[in-house]
């Protein structure tokens, strides 16, 4: 459903997992992608992991509670679905800090208010160290688009268009249709494909 | 500057720009099926808003069907449900559905060229991330997730950044034995699967010109598995004759008038790429994926990486080992990368008047009912069962692990998919990634091989 909530900053522990291109199928299995509603995807995430491995990052009681995810780089490679978007919202993370994230995972990302920040690989690397030595806890703030705590104190790139929709809770679509009348006009009067397209439902 | 092929797309299709925000850019065309698309008409239900304009969309069902031949039985009550919702919000939104049984119905990717609906120059997207097997008609084809599908149906258009554009020139004459499935493994074993993130990818050279559209399909598939938002190749004469005289393509007059515009869309000389990659493939051997991402591969001759990789331990292999000679349980030939009649020609072609090795069971999987009925007319599914084949009905089948075709957890399948991402083909199940050939070589020889080895069964 579209979420309407606007959001500023995010606070919260960090869970490290800084294994690089974690895939779609991996974050949630093809096999649960029958549902037709948002929700029952969490209690499936990264099912794979959790079973090959009883110390996996989310297998510890201690990150249970962790909003901010640390990965590693190009995670969400693979396939489109949004589904991988929300099953991480379900566990209670809102951000992911990575070295890179894959195109789609980061489109389907924006849409749902989840928060991707993209920093070097070596600060990636130093605070899931940080999460794993001792408890780290991180200070998002999306009007400035910095990332401190009593360690870390980083800038990060934000869309300005992202930015403007997360921070007053307004969704993407509301923009599409603000522009319906040229949308229309465009497609009458621009290279018309739709004169190529003949229906063929019929035959 | 002049123009690439990208741009004009683009250009063609820009409705907006505006500084601080994403272009609003026009989509001619979107695909669906039923995995993706159950909460997008939720999206719409939601906000009170309905699809634009319904002919812009043709629905298939493929993911979650089972591919035996009482396939209308479907077992899992999810997957059940989730067909029936499909059917109910495209009979309510008006949009044409290719249904089993009504000759029309396949995987997504195979069903939209076969109808004619992906022309060149057109914007098309669909709720799956190999939407870029389209782009070999010199569209600009690419994956969006639901909301963004919901966009679509709301409005006809999506909010988008303009992409970054990588030229990949093939040189050299593809060798005899290999094919375009080869050639983009190659090329995401190469520049790994983050390689062309934020880039559409113009193939180029005169062995992308020499390939039939379905290899070109073939080849635009799988961009997505280094990374890239689409893959596209410029029309020419064998795009032209594809099209012609399908249910959707442009009737009488107004075809030549398409055929006219159409050549026009093509890179312009001394255009600008923002990177270029050149390889070469005379030498190319048939390729063949060792590990747990699409990346992970080599070609035959070649051995795994001397450093151990901890893909290694999941797919039971050592360092610095040769793939050739490793045992196989399960052969599976179908999905939207391989399953198009020319794959099946091939695979039939090795297999006629030979028997799979008696460890391994073979699933043929065509991609559409017009792959199925073509192959039954020419008498291929005769080869396929009694070369101990199994010749099932059109879906997704074994590419995904998400209906009743699985590869058991432990065995060990080669196959034509795109994918061999941890758990992908079924929980614990490892994949090898290759060409059809390849597939139907190493399922006559009970072990991966990329010519005719003749199995001491027989």
């Amino acid at each position: 459903m579209y979420k309407k909530i606007a959001k500023h900053n995010i606070q919260g522990l960090c869970a490290p997992m800084m294994i690089d291109d974690i895939d779609t199928d991996i974050i949630i299995p093809a096999q649960h992608l029958t549902q037709t509603s948002q929700s029952g995807f969490g209690q499936h995430a990264f099912a794979r992991l959790k079973k090959a491995n009883t110390d996996f990052v989310l297998n510890q009681k201690r990150y249970q509670a962790a909003k901010i995810l640390i990965a590693g780089d190009n995670f969400g490679c693979g396939s489109s679905r949004e589904h991988a978007v929300w099953a991480i919202q379900e566990l209670g993370f809102e951000a992911i800090i990575a070295p890179s994230f894959a195109d789609i995972f980061s489109n389907n990302a924006k849409k749902n208010g989840l928060v991707l920040i993209e920093l070097s690989t070596d600060t990636c690397q130093q605070m899931a160290q940080f999460a794993e030595a001792e408890n780290l806890y991180l200070s998002i703030d999306l009007a400035t688009a910095n990332v401190t705590s009593k360690h870390f104190n980083h800038a990060f790139n934000i869309n300005p268009f992202f930015q403007y929709c997360i921070t007053h809770g307004s969704n993407e679509v509301d923009y599409l249709l603000q522009h319906m009348g040229q949308i229309k006009a465009h497609k009458t009067a621009a290279v018309n494909h739709s004169l190529f397209i003949q229906n063929g439902a019929s035959q | 500057m002049p123009d690439n092929i990208v741009e004009k797309i683009w250009q063609q299709h820009l409705i907006k720009q505006q500084n601080g925000f994403p272009d609003i850019l026009g989509i001619d065309f979107a695909l669906l099926h039923e995995v993706t698309s159950a909460q997008a008409f939720d999206m719409l239900d939601d906000k009170n808003l309905g699809v634009y304009d319904s002919s812009k969309f043709l629905a298939t069902i493929d993911h979650s069907i089972p591919t035996r031949t009482n396939r209308h039985e479907i077992h899992d009550p999810t997957a059940k449900a989730q067909i029936e919702l499909l059917r109910k919000n495209c009979a309510k939104h008006n949009i044409p559905i290719c249904d089993l049984d009504s000759t029309r119905q396949g995987i997504v990717h195979v069903v939209g060229p076969e109808m004619g609906v992906t022309q060149p120059g057109m914007t098309l997207v669909c709720g799956d991330s190999h939407t870029a097997t389209h782009g070999a008609f010199g569209a600009l084809a690419f994956g969006i997730g639901t909301s963004t599908l919901a966009h679509v149906f709301a409005t006809g258009a999506i909010l988008m950044n303009q992409p970054k554009v990588m030229q990949v020139a093939f040189t050299g004459e593809l060798p005899n034995g290999t094919y375009a499935k080869d050639m983009i493994m190659h090329l995401i074993a190469e520049i790994g699967i983050g390689g062309a993130t934020q880039h559409v990818i113009e193939y180029t050279g005169a062995a992308v010109r020499a390939l039939s559209m379905e290899q070109r399909m073939t080849l635009c598939n799988m961009s997505i598995e280094c990374g890239a938002i689409a893959g596209l190749i410029a029309p020419d004469q064998t795009t032209f004759d594809y099209i012609k005289d399908r249910p959707y393509a442009p009737q009488g007059p107004l075809f030549a008038q398409a055929v006219e515009y159409w050549q026009s869309l093509c890179s312009e000389p001394d255009c600008s790429y923002d990177s270029t990659i050149e390889l070469n493939i005379a030498e190319l051997k048939p390729m063949i994926s060792w590990g747990t991402n699409p990346q992970q591969a080599i070609q035959s001759h070649q051995k795994t990486p001397d450093e151990h990789n901890a893909a290694m331990d999941y797919v039971k292999l050592n360092t610095n080992q040769k793939l050739i000679g490793t045992p196989i349980q399960w052969a599976f030939i179908g999905s939207c990368t391989n399953g198009r009649i020319e794959d099946l020609r091939i695979v039939a072609d090795i297999l006629r008047d030979r028997k799979i090795a008696t460890a391994v069971t073979m699933y043929v999987v065509p991609g559409s009912e017009q792959v199925m009925l073509q192959a039954k007319a020419e008498g291929l599914d005769q080869i396929f069962e009694t070369a101990g084949a199994e010749f099932r009905l059109p879906g997704c089948s074994m590419c995904l692990g998400m209906n009743d075709d699985k590869v058991p957890a432990g065995a060990r399948c080669i196959s034509t998919t795109n994918r061999n991402f941890i758990g992908r083909q079924g929980t614990g199940s490892i994949t090898h990634l290759a060409s059809p050939a390849t597939v139907a070589y190493s399922a006559l020889a009970g072990f991966i091989c990329t010519e005719f080895i003749q199995h001491e069964a027989s």
